[in-house]
């Protein structure tokens, strides 16, 4: 319960890298059993600060102290004995092995060198029953959508004996059912006397779950304020030191031409069940579809099917008007196609190349990139540059590798090579996932002028403000089949949240 | 939706331009075979053997032309494989199957060499053909057990290393063995129009240009075209790569076939230079030799160039130390030394010139104060 006793106090924390000065001088005092928010913009320097107090890295200056304790933390496992646990922007869990053995890796109970897997089920399942966060445990972690491998990772943590949570924007891809499942288990667990500390860009989640909450900018404490005493924009504008621009409707009318038209696709899944049951839409010049439902009901296949890289049972996908149910990959992205991935590391970006090389990633083959038979480097990275301008990217050069950017910076760099590449039909999967109120706003403005210009949109998303503020026509999917087709007009966050959870639409008209 | 003091700090990158990475490279190297050096001076010295003696020899050897050469000659064949084995390491593949494919490059040379009658720049450019021909057939098969079966490619090359050595001894013994007039058994010698030429009486191929040239190649292909961007871009990241439309599993096969091609060429300077003919008596142990460079070299063709010049010295000196009775074995020691030295020393430098350039970001920015709440 809240108390005044502090679990973490940073002083005067410093943290430099290469060209950034990522912390100067951050104070921050976090109350034992209380939910502590950060916020701050991309790049502010959030995830550097939270990867300090973990031990990731050593700051160059200030001091950490954790219940009343100071610490010198030399690494991630100092962090854990202190009883500090991370659940990390980027999930950090192994593919190839289950749930169990991904929580118990690198902290396993052993008996003369066994791992003891049942009594560390025994354990999970306590802890499981606990804090309300349930998972199965001998599923592959392959298998899993969002939602589940963050709970993994917080059972991770948790199993550990972390009584300080640290989740570094753990909303940013879950839809709001799973936001309220997670906000009551942190609740919990803050009841049982944890302290959490997260990070997030959703000022209104912000708001209503937190104690606290610490604003960070350029790399700086800059306030500490109590929810009750702020407004959103108070906050945006402690965040940014602006004003945000308001978003305005379309101009443009949604044209005749069908672009992307998929029908009667059907893929099979690993199970007996089918991931994709006939899905059709079509979508058209100067629209934009929008996709709600839980992350791991077909969004993710769907794309894949689209860009060619899942071969479907039966259906048929065609883009502006050429049927390429059995073009490769490469044949659709040149016939136009354009793709927002899920996961901006997994199939985003190549994380230890310059960004020069990631923004040339997948339109190498763009004219104005050739130089008789090589690349042009010169032009490559001029293009890259616009591309960090116009996207507002923060960084020192297109010289410095991707893994230097901060999460947000990383999606706006990704955003911006996808509308770069002039497409006609656009999948964008969480366009905005992991970027701040102000950069959400300036990519929503791009996609929006790219639209009016005639590109045609795909949008999955959990936000559902993007989705009904920009979509024409929203679909609901589960369990692999649309179960619902609205308007924006009629789409309220509780009537697709109702469809999102299986809910069976009137058929109306 | 910029923010002004965030801007500010982040800095001009020209200011900032980080030490020359190149210039570091070179200098980390060159300390890591100081140091490698140095602890080998001090096995030495605890053996009972003068280190200084040792290396004032390995020295004096060294400034003699005809070493110079020999370090040359010896650095031929290695560049090959080394950039064969680079070639898999850019696409995250680990090709220990150059010494397979060299042999079968190497063999396949012999024979066809052997029994055809071409004038002599043909002669030899139908050799380098056959010889990559039968090197990337080789890796191929690894590349088709990935591709089809997901045998991993070390198990697969490995396994083909033992199995070219049997199949080309029993072809070999079976129905190659040519009875001349001389005692040595050996595959039918190839006509002179299939030799190489050599400079300096004999003391350095003129192959040497064909392996300056492959690296050039190599350096133009994987680092400069289209198609080593996506060869790369896979390598560092296959799913991010096939979501860009790379397919990688055409990558994988294509990187497996190229890397055997070249390193199928690396028997060559000794078949067509010197033994022209194929026999037990042939060359061994470029594949792994090749790895070695390829590290040291860090897959870079300058690297690999100045990393081949320094594995071919150190072979070079053996003799002259055991004229000395000094054991020639130091040498080996040396060369392990160095693979551990440099992988540690880039370690540490990379560390170091990051901190130090974060430092005079630091110093050279005006700190914004913080704001109170
Ligand atoms: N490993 C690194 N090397 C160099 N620079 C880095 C590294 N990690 C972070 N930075 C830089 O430090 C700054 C702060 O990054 P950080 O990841 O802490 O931002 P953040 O506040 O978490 O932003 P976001 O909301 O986008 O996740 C950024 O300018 C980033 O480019
Ligand atoms: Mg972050």
């Amino acid at each position: 319960m809240a108390t005044d006793t502090l679990a973490v106090q940073l002083s005067g924390i410093e943290k430099r890298f290469p060209g950034v000065i990522a912390n100067h001088d951050v104070n921050l005092n976090v109350r034992a059993g209380t939910i502590h928010a950060i916020v701050g913009e991309n790049g502010a320097g959030k995830s550097t600060l939270m990867k300090t107090l973990y031990g990731m890295h050593q700051p160059e200056a200030g001091t950490i102290t954790v219940f009343g304790a100071p610490h010198v933390f030399k690494s991630p496992s100092d962090a854990i004995a202190a009883g500090i646990g991370m659940v990390h922007q980027h999930f950090m869990l192994a593919d190839n092995l289950t749930v169990l053995e991904n929580i118990v890796l690198g902290s396993e109970p052993a008996a003369r060198g066994v791992v003891q897997y049942d009594e560390a089920r025994r354990r999970l399942e306590a802890i499981m029953d606990q804090s309300g966060t349930h998972v199965d445990l001998d599923a592959p972690v392959s298998e899993l959508g969002v939602g589940q491998r963050q709970r993994v990772e917080i059972l991770k943590v948790l199993f550990r004996g972390a009584k300080v949570l640290i989740l570094d924007e753990p909303t940013a891809v879950l839809v709001p059912q799973e936001v309220d499942e997670l906000f009551s288990n942190l609740h919990r667990l803050v009841t049982d006397g944890a302290t959490i500390i997260f990070i997030s860009h959703k000022l209104d989640e912000v708001l209503t779950v937190s104690d606290d909450i610490t604003v960070i900018r350029a790399g700086t404490t800059v306030a500490e304020v109590k929810p009750d005493a702020v407004t959103r924009s108070k906050l945006a504008e402690l965040m940014v030191g602006s004003e945000l621009p308001s978003p305005h409707g379309r101009t443009s009318e949604v044209g005749t031409t069908i672009r992307l038209s998929i029908d009667g696709l059907t893929l099979a899944g690993p199970g007996e069940k089918h991931v994709l049951d006939e899905v059709s839409f079509e979508i058209r010049e100067g629209e934009v579809l929008g996709i709600a439902g839980v992350e791991g009901n077909g969004q993710f296949e769907l794309c894949e099917a689209i860009i060619g890289l899942a071969k479907p049972m039966s259906g048929h996908i065609t883009i502006d008007g050429t049927d390429v149910t059995h073009a490769s990959p490469h044949e659709r992205l040149i016939g136009g196609l354009s793709y927002i991935p899920f996961d901006r590391h997994r199939e985003g970006l190549l994380l230890s190349a310059p960004l020069w090389e990631n923004t040339l990633l997948g339109r190498d083959a763009d004219e104005q990139f050739q130089k008789g038979p090589f690349i042009d480097a010169a032009a490559a990275k001029a293009d890259s540059r616009s591309i960090i301008e116009r996207f507002d990217v923060r960084t020192p050069s297109e010289t410095v590798p991707a893994y230097a950017l901060s999460g947000g910076n990383q999606q706006k760099l990704l955003v911006g090579r996808e509308l770069s590449s002039h497409p006609r039909v656009l999948i964008a999967a969480h366009p905005t996932r992991g970027v701040d109120i102000g950069a959400q706003a300036a990519i929503w403005e791009k996609l929006r002028a790219a639209r009016d210009a005639g590109l045609a949109v795909l949008l999955i998303s959990a936000d559902l403000e993007e989705l009904i503020g920009l979509s024409d026509r929203i679909l609901v999917m589960f369990d692999g089949r649309i179960n619902a087709r609205l308007t924006p007009a009629e789409a309220t966050p509780e009537l697709l949240g109702t469809y999102m959870t299986g809910g069976v639409q009137e058929v109306a008209s | 939706m910029s923010d002004e003091s965030t801007v500010q700090r982040i800095t001009n990158p020209k200011a900032l331009k980080a030490p020359n990475a190149v210039l570091v490279t070179v200098a980390s190297s060159l300390a890591a075979v100081l140091i490698a050096l140095a602890i080998a001076g001090v096995l030495l010295a605890v053996t009972g053997y003068n280190p200084f003696e040792a290396y004032s020899k390995m020295l004096d050897a060294g400034l003699e032309k005809d070493k110079l050469l020999e370090a040359l000659s010896r650095a031929t064949p290695l560049m090959i494989a080394a950039v064969a084995v680079a070639i898999g390491f850019k696409m995250n593949l680990f090709n220990i199957g150059v010494e397979g494919q060299f042999l079968m490059g190497m063999f396949f040379a012999a024979i066809v060499g052997a029994y055809v009658d071409l004038p002599p720049v043909l002669h030899v450019t139908l050799l380098l053909v056959v010889a990559m021909t039968a090197g990337a057939a080789w890796a191929g098969i690894a590349a088709v057990l990935k591709v089809k079966k997901g045998v991993n490619e070390v198990i697969a090359t490995i396994m083909l290393n033992a199995i070219a050595l049997s199949v080309i001894d029993w072809l070999f013994q079976s129905k190659f063995r040519y009875e001349g007039e001389s005692l040595d058994v050996k595959t039918k010698p190839l006509p002179e129009s299939a030799w190489m030429p050599d400079m300096f009486d004999g003391r350095l191929t003129s192959f040497i240009f064909i392996s300056l040239f492959v690296v050039l190649v190599f350096w133009l292909v994987v680092y400069k075209s289209k198609f080593g961007f996506r060869l790369r871009a896979s390598g560092a990241n296959a799913v991010a790569a096939r979501t860009a439309g790379i397919s990688s599993n055409r990558m994988i096969v294509t990187a497996m076939l190229m890397s055997g091609a070249v390193a199928g060429l690396a028997g060559l300077p000794y078949l067509l230079g010197e033994s022209h003919a194929y026999g037990p008596s042939r060359p061994d142990g470029y594949g792994f030799n090749g790895i070695a460079v390829a590290l040291l070299g860090r897959n870079h063709p300058a690297g690999i160039v100045v990393s081949a010049i320094l594995w071919g010295f150190l072979d070079a000196v053996q003799g002259p130390l055991q004229i000395a009775k000094i054991p020639q074995s130091i040498v080996l020691v040396i060369k392990a030394i160095i693979l551990l030295t440099v992988v540690i020393v880039n370690e540490v430098v990379g560390r170091r010139v990051a901190k130090r350039t974060a430092d005079r970001t630091a110093a050279q920015l005006a700190l914004p104060t913080a704001v109170a709440a």
